[in-house]
């Protein structure tokens, strides 16, 4: 299988996912710049964390109009898995492929430190590896990262399990808790903390492995099944 | 508006506003052999400022060793480089940002990590860390709380955009600083060990290009005013205002452009903007530079040569091509969306010649703004002794081993260093909090270690021994994590050079670092000066500051600070049994000030701990290792304690007096943990090293820390050192609401 992973100008953690996905998977990864409008030679796409053109407006509120965002949109519209991670969670939410919105933490400052998340479902094609209820240890940094969304669709999340993750200990007043989702149809998720950061013994945990683990082996069965 | 005529500047000694003193007019007036105009003037005004030209520092700073068959490139270029081996380089620098920081803390500590960004990545290197020393005044007073806290937010909010980690650094705080915050910045980065490029304006007739954000107005004089007294008295107007999203564009898009091997030259403008990038690039290849300036992309209209060479807008690099490659630079810049203008040639001729409007504004011979500036052997005053105190012993040991630990100074920095980004890039092995951070060097098993250092209690004190001991803990810490120690950059923070006692302090101390390089094998490859960081007539304590790096050859070999599982671990002292309690953070609690003589050094033991704590990591022969620094051997087992979740029992050696021995600052000392089957091999590595070593104790499956003196046993709660320690800086600042930005 084939990976992109996008890069926006000033996207910063490109590099970290692309290095993680080769470590772990083997497969070939490319970087594609913001400008491509055709993603259909990929089999998994990832949305990194960053500042997309600096996110001086709000986070993701102008990598949406990229062409390279409409690209996206059509592949998890094939039911390719798209996965965005922190500055990726926030554009998936300003372009309308996940709902809801992420808003500046509650301590109104940036914040770093490996959080504790309880898995919710092993339910999509990037946890599946995983237990649910499972407490795994990811990375978190963001300054804009407390997810909100009306009590109607927080209820519906909940009741359709696709609240992907929640936070043991809330660290950006997020609602629920809720530190990932998913869309309708599973395929898209959000999540604020970086797996990518997870992935070697040093890194000080090695939990974010699965998540690329599962995605391989999602994207594997259906191309055998194919 | 009309600029003065020459003979106005000379006539109404208008060169005074520009920052040329009477005789300095007068040395301009015979290297030009006519009288200088109004842009002439004012470039030599910035060129020869203090923060540029290093007028007052410079016949000191040539005390330092420069060399060593580790040094790629020592000072002099926007960078210094070393060789980790592998075929791998690392350049670093620091540099301080006081001044604007201390007016604008947000863009000015912003700023201040954008700048030195660029002259990281000029030398064609990739950013791996920042890392940042900041000061100031204590917490109790609400504008202190605002800049501490706009400073912080500034950091984070350039070096997290740009994507590259914030590993370590440290913040102090005390009364010296109240009026003047320092603010250092430090990157690193990594490079070919082939493949530096050098701020050289070499090739006659290769273009020179203006690349990135456009010139405005903001930032003249900024290096000026860095160099002038009193930062109540400065003008927010000379600050300059940062953009991250371009900086990293540019970043990237020099990165790429170097690889491509077009560039000549290159260098960021910094300080005095256009003027000093020309000339210093200039100077560096023994040419001359032609500038025109109607092609320099500017922000507003009507602006003046004068204003485009001394405008500080951040964000601009000059670069000198190989003539012919131009398209390749264009489509990369074209790429990322950045500006790119032709703004002139490399000459033979020596001369910094600018056009404007098709006329000469500008000719002066490069040497002469830069290779002949004004340097100052200003008088120095006589030599300091330091007084013998006498310190109060304290009535309550636990009671004060709290309050250490409750000091800002010592308590835990999460707050700061939870809002940096410190594992970017996904290289970060110690982030903050530990001794001394490792970044790792991606492909190969290898990582690079950092810590920034420098006491000003012990440099007020002792400026000499401060000033080693400043040297000696940057590398001390490097060497705990188990890294070899390589090199230093340094800031040197100083008052007011025109005092001789001031001249004293910085050539004491500069003495004392180098002896302390030199005995340590860690020459200096950069570094920068900050001078008259004074306010109404007070001069800061002497704060040289001390960045230091070095590699850790397999990341397996790594040393942490506190071991992960602390159970049934011994605790074991490296180095001397010291009571003194002369400069200590105590006496200073004890007494209201710094008191007695800088802490115990010893240099040749200093050396010797640094080889035993690396032949420790290498040989797996400890879990863990803390150097004892401020707070003494009571903070190091606190903070081994607290970071454990496990308490510690130790004992004091007889005949020592007990708050002296808890609390001492004496140097050249670590606390290991090791397991009891590797302590034999531990004490014995010790002795071949001429290490003094002594079990001091064990962790304990207890909820406290306790020391047995020969007369006398004291016992403190884990849970109070934890809770003094993590909580004291939080408290301070929730005094009011410091995190909006609408505070002013």
């Amino acid at each position: 299988m084939r990976w992109a992973v996008v890069v926006f100008p000033g996207s910063n953690c490109d590099r970290d996912a692309e290095q993680a996905i080769r470590l772990i998977t083997g497969d070939p990864v490319d970087l594609v710049w913001h400008d491509a409008d055709d993603l259909s030679a990929y089999d998994a796409i990832v949305l990194p964390g960053g500042f997309s053109y600096g996110d001086y407006l709000r986070a993701g509120a102008i990598a949406r109009f990229s062409p390279v965002v409409r690209a996206v949109a059509r592949e998890a519209e094939r039911g390719k898995p798209v996965l965005g991670i922190c500055n990726g969670f926030q554009i998936l939410t300003e372009s309308g492929l996940l709902p809801g919105a992420l808003l500046a933490n509650d301590h109104l400052q940036f914040r770093c430190e490996i959080a504790k998340l309880r898995v919710e479902t092993n339910d999509s094609p990037f946890t599946r590896l995983y237990e649910p209820g499972e407490i795994i240890r990811i990375p978190v940094a963001h300054g804009e990262g407390r997810y909100h969304a009306d009590a109607e669709v927080v209820e519906e999340l909940r009741r359709t399990g696709r609240v992907a993750f929640r936070y043991v200990e809330n660290p950006n007043g997020s609602v629920d808790d809720i530190a990932g989702i998913l869309n309708a149809r599973r395929n898209v998720l959000g999540l604020m903390p970086h797996p990518e950061r997870a992935v070697i013994d040093w890194m000080g945990s090695e939990d974010g492995i699965r998540m690329f683990q599962s995605i391989r082996a999602h994207v594997e069965e259906g191309l055998a099944h194919a | 508006m009309r600029e003065p005529t020459p003979e106005a500047i000379r006539d109404q000694a208008i060169y005074r506003s520009l920052g040329l003193t009477d005789d300095e007019y007068q040395l301009v007036v015979e290297k030009l052999g006519r009288l200088p105009n109004y842009v002439e003037a004012g470039i030599f005004g910035v060129l020869w400022s203090e923060h540029c030209s290093y007028k007052s520092s410079k016949v000191h700073l040539r005390k330092f060793p420069t060399t060593g068959p580790q040094v790629l490139q020592g000072p002099g270029e926007n960078a210094g480089v070393v060789d980790i081996g592998g075929g791998v380089a690392v350049a670093f620098k620091m540099e301080s940002h006081n001044h604007p920081s201390a007016v604008e803390p947000y863009q000015g500590a912003a700023t201040g990590v954008g700048g030195i960004l660029r002259d990281i990545f000029t030398m064609g290197a990739r950013p791996i860390a920042f890392l940042d020393s900041l000061r100031f005044g204590p917490l109790d007073d609400a504008r202190t709380r605002y800049l501490f806290a706009q400073v912080v937010a500034g950091i984070g909010g350039y070096g997290n955009c740009v994507g590259i980690p914030t590993v370590g650094g440290e913040v102090q705080f005390s009364p010296t600083y109240r009026q003047n915050p320092l603010v250092n910045a430090m990157c690193v980065g990594i490079l070919p060990a082939n493949g530096m490029v050098r701020g050289e304006a070499k090739g006659v007739g290769n273009p020179v290009f203006v690349v990135g954000a456009r010139t405005g107005r903001d930032g003249i004089h900024g290096a000026t005013f860095a160099s002038a007294e009193d930062p109540e008295e400065k003008e927010r107007s000379a600050v300059q205002v940062g953009d991250p999203f371009l900086g990293k564009l540019l970043m990237e898009a020099c990165l790429e452009l170097i690889g491509t091997g077009a560039v000549v030259g290159i260098q960021d403008m910094g300080a005095a903007g256009l003027t000093s990038s020309s000339a210093e690039m200039a100077s560096r290849a023994g040419g001359g530079i032609e500038l025109v300036l109607d092609r320099v992309p500017v922000r507003e209209t009507g602006m003046t040569p004068y204003e485009m060479m001394l405008s500080e807008s951040q964000e601009r690099m000059l670069v000198v091509l190989e003539r012919g490659k131009e398209d390749v630079a264009f489509s990369i810049f074209r790429r990322y969306g950045l500006e790119v203008a032709d703004v002139g040639r490399v000459t033979d001729d020596g001369m910094l010649r600018l056009f404007w409007r098709g006329e000469v504004v500008a000719e002066i011979p490069v040497r002469a703004l830069v290779d002949e500036a004004p340097v100052y052997e200003r008088p120095v005053g006589p030599p300091l002794s330091p007084a013998r105190a006498s310190i109060p012993e304290p009535g309550d040991l636990a009671e004060a081993w709290l309050r250490l630990m409750r000091h800002p100074n010592i308590a835990d920095k999460s707050w700061v260093y939870r809002q940096y980004d410190t594992m970017v890039r996904a290289q970060t092995v110690f982030g903050p909090g530990m001794d001394a951070a490792l970044v790792k060097v991606p492909d190969l098993d290898k990582a690079v270690a950092m810590a920034t250092d420098g006491n000003a209690r012990y440099v007020r004190l002792n400026p000499r021994k401060g000033g080693a001991i400043a040297v000696a803990e940057a590398a001390r810490n490097v060497a705990a994590v188990g890294a070899k120690p390589l090199a230093i950059t340094n800031c040197l923070n100083f008052g007011n050079p025109e005092k001789p006692a001031v001249m004293r302090q910085l050539s004491d101390a500069i003495d004392g670092m180098a002896e302390a390089c030199r005995a340590l094998d860690t020459p200096v490859v950069s570094g920068n000066v900050s001078l008259y960081n004074e306010s109404r007539g007070q001069d800061i304590d002497p704060t040289p500051i001390v960045g230091c790096i070095g590699v850790l050859d397999g990341i397996a070999r790594r040393m942490p600070s506190a071991p992960r599982n602390a159970k049934g671990l011994k605790l074991v002292l490296l180095g001397r049994e010291d009571d003194d309690l002369d400069g200590s953070l105590w006496a200073e609690m004890a007494c209201g000030e710094p008191v007695g003589d800088a802490p115990y050094l010893d240099l040749a033991e200093e050396r010797r701990l640094h080889d035993l704590l690396q032949q420790i990591a290498a040989d797996a022969a400890a879990e863990a290792v803390h150097d004892v620094s401020e707070g003494g051997i009571a903070v190091a087992v606190a903070e081994m304690a607290i970071a454990s979740g496990f308490g510690a029992a130790i004992a004091a050696p007889s005949g020592v007096r007990a708050a002296g021995w808890l609390f001492s600052e004496a140097q050249g000392r670590a606390v290991v943990a090791a397991a009891p089957e590797a302590l034999a091999r531990l004490l014995d590595l010790a002795e071949r090293f001429d290490v003094p070593a002594r079990v001091l104790g064990e962790f304990v499956d207890a909820p406290y820390v306790e020391v047995s003196f020969a007369d006398r046993q004291i016992r403190v709660s884990l849970v109070d050192l934890e809770e003094a320690y993590r909580t004291a800086i939080p408290r301070l600042l929730r005094q009011d609401a410091v995190n909006s930005r609408a505070t002013l």
